[in-house]
């Protein structure tokens, strides 16, 4: 279980947006009746989406009425799934997988660079507010590793210099392509591959 | 090496596209209806005679676990539950089927949802995979659409709904009770069982939990039939594998294989070989973190299915193959997975919670040299005290890798770590107690 930040400074009120609201009520038909709570997830990375990325308290209580259910169940599915952020993060959030198969292949240089380029500390925002950066638990590329997440895009088969252009990029206000660095399709085995090749040539 | 038209995910690597008009030139929804109408009994039996095993990790006979669901639905509805929360490390196999062959999966979801009784199904993603789950929901639009699930899904006269349900970095999720508990919209701690899910699940109805891979693998063994899918391999390990190769070797990736491949081929014929060639080999992780390690010994001749990797004290999991070459400090390796299990344990169960932040902090101290050689014993004690002790199987899977590392690489863990806290001078200070520490400078 991973500890949580909940932050300082909370707005004093949220709502859903229409748009949000439309989202809301379209997850709670997909399930049975009576059995709203499930939406619980979804509803929170709704209101994440709505407020730049990071959920107020005020969110959790508004939610909690939304789908009448006790406050402290939104509270306890926010504070125990890693992917809600309690706390704002940068514009561009990036998450570097450093579990051993990308340790392995060298996650931790790009560690080193995004502490160079983008902040010292995990969690706290570049100079220009725009990114920041956090080490995470396997995101399940390991054959494109080392890899790391930008919002909800994955960057694949990275090392240090093509992180620093990734980050030179953004700081450029322009999104880098996501995908594969290494220039091969997918999962496939660079310039080694033995099956599938009809399909391939077809 | 298997032949390419024995393989079931002919788009792996996306070379056709995964919409629904190249779907169904790689004979995908070719004759489902033909399927269902053969009824229930025969989809199980045929299931069951192919041998087909869960590829999820704990290798259950599927058409055996489909075969538990109640045979009439009763006051309840029945569920049929995808588990794609794939957060193993070392497998992304599940990844590209939803991405690049999600008509397989859908296919598979209808075939087993007939053969259980259930109307609807949930698809448990992990939320990291929003842009997989995105292509997978184009995907379900154009089967609603075109009539292959929905109401009256081919016009066969069953019911079936779809829905995709977004995990949020939680592995335990996997956990087909905890995934059950997310779904329902609370924490992801995993249940007691028994009642198991097949007659107490998803909202206390009957469910079925199958992976991806194999639900999506289900409508190529019925239309190929059982006999193809049980020739391949040997008898209770049938059929094919993702394998997924990652860690220290030339040309990472997925690929598709016979079960039973030798894991020296899998590794030089597919994955480009060892980084520094084969003698370079330290240790290989043959099924995903949770599994024992393997020394280079006995990875010279073993083969990759669930029963030689039993006879070898380990398992095969997930098939996500870790390779770890001499360059790597092993110590360090098992470390960083002990960190991951400390991060990723739900905090129900005592022996979990706190043994494998223990496991952390000690491997740590191991891979610095600073530990004691009687801690290398403590450390098998603790794993030992973990393993059987807690409600799921995370405690066998954060137990397993380290209790790997000390069968096998013992002695190098002695090696690095000879501090003594003996006392070797004894200075007349009758009242400390901790004698030891005038040895260190400044203490």
């Amino acid at each position: 279980m991973s500890v949580k930040k909940i932050h300082k400074e909370q707005p004093e009120n949220f709502e859903f947006s229409d748009k949000s609201l439309e989202a809301a009520n379209k997850i709670i038909s997909n399930y049975p009746n009576g059995k709203q709570q499930s939406a619980v997830m979804a509803l929170l990375y709704i209101a994440q989406r709505q407020n730049d990325n990071w959920i107020p308290l005020q969110a959790m209580k508004y939610i909690s009425k939304f789908l009448n259910m006790p406050y402290i169940k939104v509270y306890e599915v926010a504070t125990f799934y890693s992917m809600y952020n309690l706390s704002p993060v940068g514009k561009y959030f990036f998450q570097v997988c450093t579990t051993t198969p990308c340790m392995l292949r060298g996650a931790y240089d790009l560690v080193k660079v995004c502490k160079n380029k983008i902040s010292e500390k995990e969690n706290v925002l570049s100079e220009d507010g725009k990114i920041s950066w956090m080490e995470v638990e396997c995101l399940g590329a390991c054959v494109n590793a080392p890899m790391m997440q930008v919002n909800e895009d994955y960057y694949e088969d990275l090392n240090d210099k093509k992180l620093e252009e990734i980050i030179e990029t953004i700081y450029q206000n322009k999104i880098p392509k996501p995908g594969s660095y290494s220039g091969r399709i997918n999962a496939e085995p660079v310039n080694n591959r033995k099956t599938l090749l009809g399909n391939k040539n077809a | 090496m298997l032949k390419d038209e024995d393989r079931i995910f002919q788009n792996l690597y996306n070379d056709s596209g995964a919409d629904i008009e190249s779907a169904k030139l790689r004979d995908d929804w070719n004759g489902t209806k033909e399927i269902l109408e053969k009824g229930r009994e025969w989809i199980i039996n045929e299931v069951k005679s192919s041998e087909l095993r869960g590829r999820g990790g704990a290798g259950f006979p599927t058409g055996l676990k489909w075969s538990f669901a109640p045979k009439e639905v009763g006051s309840r509805p029945h569920y049929l539950v995808i588990n794609a929360d794939e957060s193993e490390p070392g497998t992304c196999k599940d990844r590209d089927i939803l991405r690049f062959e999600p008509h397989k999966l859908i296919e598979g979801c209808l075939i087993a949802s007939y053969a259980v009784n259930a109307h609807k199904c949930y698809i448990y993603i992990r939320g990291e995979y929003f842009n997989e789950g995105q292509k997978l929901q184009t995907a379900i639009d154009e089967a609603y659409k075109n009539n292959l699930i929905g109401k009256n899904a081919l016009n066969s006269g069953w019911d079936l709904d779809i829905y995709i349900h977004y995990g949020a970095g939680a592995y335990i999720c996997g956990e087909e009770t905890a995934l059950l508990e997310s779904l329902e919209g609370k924490k992801g701690q995993p249940r007691l069982k028994p009642p198991f899910p097949a007659l107490i699940g998803l909202y206390g109805c009957p469910t079925i939990i199958n992976n991806v891979e194999t639900v999506a693998a289900v409508p190529t063994i019925l239309r190929r039939g059982a006999k193809w899918f049980s020739s391949l391999g040997r008898p209770k390990n049938t059929g094919t594998k993702i394998y997924c190769i990652s860690g220290n070797v030339n040309n990472p990736c997925n690929v598709e294989e016979e079960m039973g491949v030798p894991l020296k081929e899998l590794i030089e014929t597919h994955a480009g070989g060892v980084v520094g060639g084969w003698d370079n080999l330290k240790a290989v992780i043959p099924g995903g973190s949770s599994m024992p390690m393997l020394p280079k010994e006995i990875c010279d001749n073993m083969k990759m299915d669930f029963d030689a990797c039993v006879e070898n004290k380990t398992g095969l999991g997930t098939a996500g193959i870790v390779v770890i070459n001499n360059d790597q400090d092993i110590i360090k390796c098992m470390a960083r997975i002990a960190r991951f299990y400390k991060h990723e344990s739900c905090g129900q169960c005592t022996p979990c919670r706190e043994g494998s932040g223990w496991m952390w902090r000690m491997l740590e101290r191991m891979a610095a040299g600073e530990a004691t050689p009687d801690e290398v014993d403590m450390l098998f004690d603790v794993t030992k005290q973990i393993e059987g002790h807690t409600i799921c199987a995370f405690g066998e899977g954060s137990s397993w890798p380290v209790q790997g590392l000390i069968r096998h690489f013992k002695h190098e863990i002695l090696e690095r770590n000879k501090f003594d806290p003996v006392v070797k001078k004894n200075k007349n200070i009758p009242y400390l107690v901790d004698q030891h520490l005038l040895e260190k400078e400044n203490a």
